[in-house]
């Protein structure tokens, strides 16, 4: 017999009822107090790998040959890098496009915002390099306008779009990759890793003080009026917790590729040929 | 098992009051009044961020286009009196504080477009690498001070709407009676786009 024709019928006892109450209603509240989905511009190019060549201006070969730098780079630092080609900027400036752009994909991790686009826009014949907030120190806005200038432009003004993207691309990286202070923030990046372990048995500590709490409440029943209010309120600032806790999960996971969560500020550079 | 059922109900209650009271947008206001802060204090960073970088611009350019003398003097004054005027988070809901403010950096942007638009009748300047830095920085915290401000705008948008709009009015018009609308900036000619450099 399924469990809730079971339910039904024989009835939960009291307390099981009422708990449940209480985390469907402490549900229905996180629920409510979610942000609304931010709404993208329609006609931004899904994320779909990492180059999106909505543009198709780059052969099947560079695409992947892409793919496996900029996979190689993210599994070696967290760096997300993104190559996206547009068909259109939709009467923009490719700046506030780009920002857009990458808000919505949301590029980086969300603690780190390491997230980088290169965005070619082949109809307006402008290009940009847009850095996450987090790597605004590694890779300057300078060091984005001479790789433009010096590496993109004149490759792509020649046509030569392949060979513009890849040598940009490069570019990119090793800045990315040889900065200094890049390498000596590595130790930290493997401290985070014990963080995480921490991470997934908070909910478990957290169930463990409530139950251990609760215990504690139902044991000194005689007790005062007021100490058994503080230990309720305990309870459910615990549980308040807990649920919260559980609806900040980070990337989900399957085949797809998608951002991390981070953010940009604008910084970067960008250029026309 | 006699005891638990009392104590179950009166945590259930708190419980229940607990969300709903956070549900009605109780922590709403504070939490959008934050954030609208931290986006102001966000675009007095960039703002800083420009001034820091024109006085070496302004050494860069003297090097090489001497003569042009009123053009750098506007810009050292404009930066001067720009900085000199500083709003404070809690100097928000002023709207002619930030008006003042607004005015200044205007002024300096103003002052700043016309330094760029001489440099190019200097080809020495305009190929000197030092300069070429400076410009690419600069056009990046223009471009960085114009995504502040829209997320400030946004931000005080959000909060703005929260302080006349149900639930979250109940709460504006009792406990956060204090809490007075902030200040959105107007939108000013030009300074949605960044500065062109044609390379």
């Amino acid at each position: 017999m399924p469990l809730s024709q079971r339910i039904l019928r024989e009835g939960l006892p009291r307390a099981r009822r009422l708990r449940i109450v209480v985390v469907a209603l402490a549900l229905a509240a996180l629920a409510a107090l979610g942000p609304a989905p931010a709404c993208a511009a329609a006609n931004f190019p899904a994320l779909t790998g990492r180059v999106v060549d909505q543009a198709h201006v780059l052969s099947a070969g560079e695409r992947a040959d892409l793919e496996g730098k900029l996979a190689d780079l993210e599994s070696k630092s967290g760096i997300q890098l993104v190559v996206a080609t547009v068909s259109s900027l939709d009467g923009e400036e490719i700046e506030p496009y780009a920002n857009a752009l990458f808000r919505a994909w949301k590029l980086g991790e969300a603690k780190k915002n390491n997230g980088v686009l290169f965005l070619i826009a082949p109809r307006e014949h402008r290009v940009r390099i847009e850095v996450g907030y987090g790597l605004e120190g590694t890779l300057t806005d300078a060091t984005c306008s001479l790789i433009i200038a010096n590496a993109v432009a004149p490759r792509f003004k020649a046509g030569d779009y392949d060979g513009g993207v890849a040598r940009g691309v490069d570019d990119i990286i090793t800045v990315l990759t040889t900065d200094a202070a890049e390498w000596q923030k590595k130790p930290e990046l493997r401290a985070e890793g014990d963080a995480s372990f921490l991470d997934a048995i908070a909910p478990f500590l957290v169930l463990g003080f409530i139950l251990f709490v609760f215990y504690i409440i139902t044991r000194h029943g005689g007790g005062g009026g007021g100490g058994g209010l503080l230990g309720n309120m305990l309870i459910a600032s615990a549980l308040m917790g807990q649920g919260g806790g559980s609806f900040g999960g980070g990337d989900f996971g399957g085949g797809g590729f998608s951002g991390g969560g981070g953010s940009s500020g604008g910084g970067g550079a960008s250029g026309s040929w | 098992m006699s005891v638990l059922f009392p104590r179950l109900r009166a945590f259930a209650a708190v419980a229940i009051l607990g969300f709903a009271v956070s549900a009605c947008g109780y922590n709403t206001i504070p939490t959008l009044e934050e954030n609208a802060k931290a986006q102001w204090a966000e675009v007095e960073n960039q703002y800083q961020r420009r001034a820091d970088l024109i006085p070496n611009l302004v050494a860069t350019v003297q090097g090489y286009a001497k003569q042009e003398k009123d053009v750098l003097t506007a810009v050292t004054e404009a930066r001067a009196k720009a900085t000199s005027i500083h709003v404070d988070a809690s100097e928000l809901t002023d709207p002619e504080k930030v008006k003042q403010m607004e005015d200044a950096q205007n002024a300096l942007s103003g002052a700043l477009g016309r330094l760029l638009a001489v440099s190019e009748n200097y080809p020495d300047l305009k190929s000197n690498q030092n300069f070429l830095t400076l410009q690419a920085q600069l056009e990046g915290t223009e471009n960085r001070i114009t995504v502040a401000r829209k997320d400030y705008i946004e931000a005080v948008r959000a909060y703005n709407t929260a302080l006349r709009t149900f639930p979250t009015l109940i709460w504006a018009s009792t406990v956060f009676r204090a809490n007075k609308p902030m200040v959105e900036f107007t939108a000013t000619p030009g300074a949605e786009t960044a500065p062109k450099v044609k390379f």
